[in-house]
């Protein structure tokens, strides 16, 4: 570069609007916000289509494609034997091969690949293909294989207090007896003893774009994926290992996906390295799209979990003692399943201190697919149990249930987890206190008792529910993140960094840190597509942690470039250095003022270096496996819902009427995107609790296969008045960016609000006194189960309500 | 700034695609990006789209059908073309594929989330289930046809002003929706008839409260405009 770009050439920085839009918000009004399917593809693209397995164990005799290749367009076909690196996908343990080779282990398993000129010729000859399988029984149970010791790895425990000669796990993981410490003891103990077992649904991620990637050659043997991940890093290293590459011959790029929910962590690089295997062989470039309700089949799911919990209480409805068994199923490999139960056991407190406790994790294997990182990673199905258990405690004892939970909080005399982890911020009491008021909680409460009454058929519940969720990876070594920033010579801005953008507002976010850490108009600062090749090794986006991490790395590259721009300025102009700050799109020193441009010119003709990588790691987290404790969390995120439903007794049909929630979010970085992501999880979570029903035949085929069969809340279900308020006033106690909190999946499990919510309602059928069990989804076909089952259990108790049920029958 | 030529059908640009036009009206409003070319990937849609920005799609003429293919007539954003489809062409492959109008998403392909959403002789369908050949002589309106120039439909700025997405994959079908609802007098224009009408468009991300806000919000827009 010879000459500058002349000042005034670029707009200059009025428009210092406090906080961005979306980085994206034109593109996606006018739709020109481009998703990988949208772009027009290299020429002379081949497209890319999967033969699944139809069976979900079967031993593989026989595979004659010789058809398959006779097809119009095909150009190649490609089996396992193809695989010139490892045939392995697995994120974390091995497990999940690429292209299934001597059997198949869940039906939709990916057993062979076509590539043809065009995407229909490409899907219409994998019809061609001749397979003969010998059949095996499916495991299809999870509590069934754990019985039979089917698991995908071993069980883990959490205990406190530890039994004396526990403190090497060793044996009691690989032994399925548990050690009886003093949680037999206090449950022994207790004034109260209540049981209960409960079953957790599953759920489809259903991103709106389904998994895509778009690999192709770039030269000198190099290879460029265009992926829809959440983990670049992780497709590159998946893509390099199928194809015996190096890493650095692998770029693997998002600009953005159409949502992700976890979905997108680990389940987006058997595309990357399908397409890249295509691309490898052929040389042409390959695009590959699952269809929908492949993709349904294909891809691993939210885990659902098998419950069991027994918790000993006091007459003021006090814990003493919990026992709590969670049984995840995995499907057919480990995947992402030691963190998911891992974090399903530290979220079993939810926001309670439980005493004496024991949890106890169990990851059973079943030949479905692989289930996976989803929104809230095991913490929602962990917490169930103590929330469902919350319930039973007050029907048992004549309670109103926010009672029986106000009474078990953690606040600052109990505030250490089952886990060994000390809760410096326990917010949750000011928090629902706040929340019960200003939601009106006792009025209404003394409302809907009198309108039940009164109702034989319509019934209405209530139920505030609290949330606690850890931030951070559980794997320590993911709590890192990378950032580059480079400032060119207009003053203009580019920063990349780690993370990955689906819709969450993590480039917003990570922009804002910059235009804020270097004193300059948002406008200035530009982010693009996240890359291999720009920051290396980075963590998935996932734990909500996106911006606690790529911001902050984000703001250490900016601190390094502010702080040589402050140097060197101070050189240059002969001011005191410690009276110099970047503020206001320029450099500010007492009277004497510099433009940013004009800074960032002269500083590239002192040859200052104008770019920086920047580098975060969460500080303090540890986690012992093998005693169970540690401090796996760097800090906790809270919030609390209100729900209330009406519902029709007799035919399971029900609306939420009413939701308030109160959430904290510390000092928000941005509450508009904050407030967004509140309000979508908790529709997302609620979809989870209700709506959202996976299915499969005796046989293990998803009969769930599209939105016709599987039912996402739409416009319609959210709820009707729906009041979402940000906690003010208390900043994070840890030193996070800017002090706020991290706000992807805490929101999820505000949902559980109309579960408990439900429950109640129907308990209003048995005067309050009984606690209807409500496995989820709680569709209406299961809440009018429950409503006949209670009524039924109620009616030998109690012949009044005979009456009630004869009087509302003949109503309707 | 990126505009360099290349044979002059190769125009990079930045990988959103913000024409210099847009930018102008973007920087107005404070939420311009500036630009740095790095990735030539994503360049291509920026290509693609800077053409249907600066002068609509060129109308296509695809001359005689070959066998096995049929011949339509279709005015598309009010461009009209002949195309010659195989019979079992879906419109919005057509569109995608043969017109590069990829404004409009393929969500689950069966009808049922709403991606697809687009007009047809001003009435919503989902274009993911409708042949080609059975709009022979139709009209049809994408999310690439709705802002004027540089003006952007009420409907789209109420999007925009309410944040009314997240990922934006359902958007541009959440759009036409409520451009349609707003336009047929026989939908409420209280919430509950707006939530019921726009059920048809699943937002996975759960934006419905904005999406509801924005609706109602356009319409005192466009009633004001008219």
């Amino acid at each position: 570069m010879r000459k500058l770009i002349q000042f005034g050439s670029l707009p200059s920085a009025t428009a210092t609007a406090a906080v961005p839009g979306h980085d994206s918000a034109i593109g996606h009004v006018t739709g020109q916000a481009a998703y990988i399917d949208d772009l027009p593809g290299p020429k002379g693209m081949h497209h890319l289509a999967v033969g699944l397995s139809p069976h979900s164990s079967a031993r593989v005799l026989h595979m004659d494609l010789s058809e398959v290749r006779r097809q119009p367009g095909v150009i190649d076909v490609i089996t396992a034997a193809d695989i010139p690196g490892h045939n392995e996908v697995g994120a974390v343990y091995p497990g999940d091969p690429l292209l299934a080779e001597k059997e198949v282990r869940y039906a939709g398993q990916m057993v062979f690949a076509v590539v043809a000129d065009t995407l229909y010729n490409a899907r219409c000859a994998v019809a061609h293909a001749r397979i003969d399988y010998h059949l095996q029984t499916p495991a299809l149970d999870p509590a069934a294989s754990i019985r039979a010791g089917l698991t995908v790895l071993p069980e883990h425990i959490h205990e406190r207090p530890l039994p004396a000669p526990a403190l090497d796990r060793g044996a009691a993981m690989s032994d399925d007896t548990q050690t009886s410490g003093n949680v037999d003891k206090a449950l022994q103990r207790a004034p109260h003893v209540l049981e209960g077992e409960q079953f957790i649904g599953g759920q489809e991620h259903f991103y709106l774009e389904g998994q895509i990637a778009q690999a192709e050659a770039l030269d000198d043997n190099g290879l460029r994926v265009l992926t829809s991940s959440q983990h670049p890093s992780e497709v590159q290293k998946l893509v390099a290992e199928v194809l015996a590459m190096p890493l650095h011959a692998i770029v693997a790029e998002v600009r953005r996906m159409g949502g992700g929910f976890g979905g997108k962590e680990s389940q987006a690089a058997a595309l990357g390295a399908m397409a890249a295997l295509a691309v490898h062989r052929n040389g042409c470039a390959v695009r590959f799209r699952l269809p929908r309700a492949d993709d349904m089949q294909a891809t691993g799911k939210r885990h659902p979990f098998h419950n069991r919990y027994r918790v000993g209480f006091d007459d003021t409805g006090r814990l003493t003692g919990a026992d709590i068994t969670l049984i995840g199923n995995c499907g057919h490999s480990p995947d992402l399943s030691e963190g998911v139960v891992d974090r399903a056991m530290f979220h079993a407190d939810n926001a309670y201190y439980l005493g004496d406790a024991r949890v106890t994790g169990h990851r059973a294997m079943t030949h479905t697919a692989s289930n996976t990182a989803f929104r809230g990673f095991g913490g929602p199905q962990g917490m169930m149990p103590i929330e469902g258990a919350m319930d039973d405690i007050a029907r048992t004892l004549g309670l109103d249930p926010l009672d029986v939970r106000k009474r078990n909080l953690y606040d600052e005399a109990h505030c250490e987890t089952h886990y060994g982890q000390h809760i410096d911020q326990p917010l949750i009491g000011e928090l629902i206190e706040t929340l019960e008021a200003s939601s009106d909680y006792r009025t209404r409460r003394r409302e809907i008792t009198a309108f039940n009454a009164k109702s034989p058929v319509i019934r209405k519940g209530l139920a505030l529910t609290p949330v606690k969720f850890g931030i951070s990876f559980t794997a320590r070594h993911l709590n890192q993140a990378g950032a580059l920033l480079m400032i060119y010579t207009d003053g203009s801005v580019l920063i990349n960094h780690g993370g990955t953008e689906m819709g969450q507002g993590l480039h917003t976010k990570v922009c804002q840190v910059v235009a804020k850490e270097l004193g300059i108009a948002h406008h200035r600062v530009r982010i693009s597509a996240t890359r291999t090749d720009k920051v290396p090794n980075t963590s998935p986006t996932a734990a909500s942690s996106g911006a606690d991490l790529n911001a902050m790395a984000a703001r250490n590259a900016a601190i390094t470039l502010r702080e040589r721009l402050v140097d060197f300025a101070a050189g240059w102009r002969g001011l005191p250095r410690e009276q110099l700050t970047l503020e206001a799109d320029g450099l500010s020193a007492g009277e004497t003022r510099i433009e940013w441009s004009e800074l960032i010119q002269q500083a590239y003709l002192g040859r200052v270096s104008l770019s920086a990588t920047g580098h975060y790691a969460t500080p303090e987290i540890y986690y012992d496996r093998k005693t169970g404790r540690g401090r796996p969390f760097f800090y906790y995120a809270w919030g609390a819902a209100v729900s209330e439903v009406h519902m029709d007794t007799l035919t399971g049909e029900y609306r939420v009427a009413r939701v308030d929630i109160l959430h904290d979010v510390g000092d928000s970085l941005n509450p508009a995107i904050d407030r967004g992501q509140i309000e979508g999880g908790f529709v997302q979570g609620m979809g989870w609790l209700t709506t959202e029903e996976l299915r499969w035949d005796a046989e293990g085929h998803l009969l769930t296969t599209g939105p016709a069969t599987y039912k996402i809340p739409a416009c319609g279900d959210a709820p009707r008045d729906f009041r979402v308020a940000l906690l003010e006033g208390h900043p994070n106690s840890q030193a996070t960016i800017y002090r706020s909190k991290a706000v992807g999946e805490p929101p999820l499990m505000l949902a559980i609000s109309v579960w408990s919510a439900l429950r109640d309602a129907i308990a209003s059928l048995a005067d309050d006194h009984t606690s209807p069990r409500l496995d989820t989804p709680a569709t209406p076909e299961r809440v009018l189960m429950a409503c006949r089952a209670i009524r039924e259990a109620h009616a030998h108790d109690a012949p009044s309500t005979r009456k009630e049920m004869t009087h509302a029958l003949s109503e309707k | 700034m990126s505009d360099h030529q290349n044979n002059g059908d190769s125009r990079v640009e930045t990988f959103d695609a913000r024409s210099p036009s847009r930018r102008r009206f973007l920087k107005s409003m404070g939420a311009s990006g500036l630009a740095a070319a790095t990735a030539p990937a994503w360049a291509q849609i920026a290509q693609a789209s800077q053409q249907q920005q600066n002068a609509p799609v060129e109308p296509q003429d695809d001359g005689a059908p070959a066998e096995g293919e049929q011949q339509i007539q279709l005015t598309v954003n009010g461009v009209e073309h002949t195309l010659n489809v195989k019979p079992n062409a879906v419109l919005l492959d057509v569109l995608r594929d043969r017109l590069m109008l990829t404004g409009t998403k393929k969500g689950c392909d069966q009808g049922q989330c709403g991606a697809c959403t687009l007009l047809v002789n001003d009435t919503a369908i989902n274009s993911c289930l409708s042949l080609a050949v059975s709009h022979d002589g139709d009209s049809v309106t994408t999310i690439e046809g709705l802002s004027n120039g540089d003006e952007l439909h009420p409907v789209q700025a109420a999007f925009w002003e309410h944040d009314a997405y997240q990922c934006g994959y359902c958007t541009s079908g959440q759009i036409m929706s409520a451009v349609a609802i707003l336009n047929d007098d026989n939908i409420g224009s209280d919430d509950a008839s707006v939530r019921e009408a726009m059920s048809g468009n699943i937002c996975r991300c759960g934006a419905y409260k904005n999406i509801l806000a924005a609706v109602q919000d356009a319409r005192g827009k466009m009633e004001g405009a008219s």
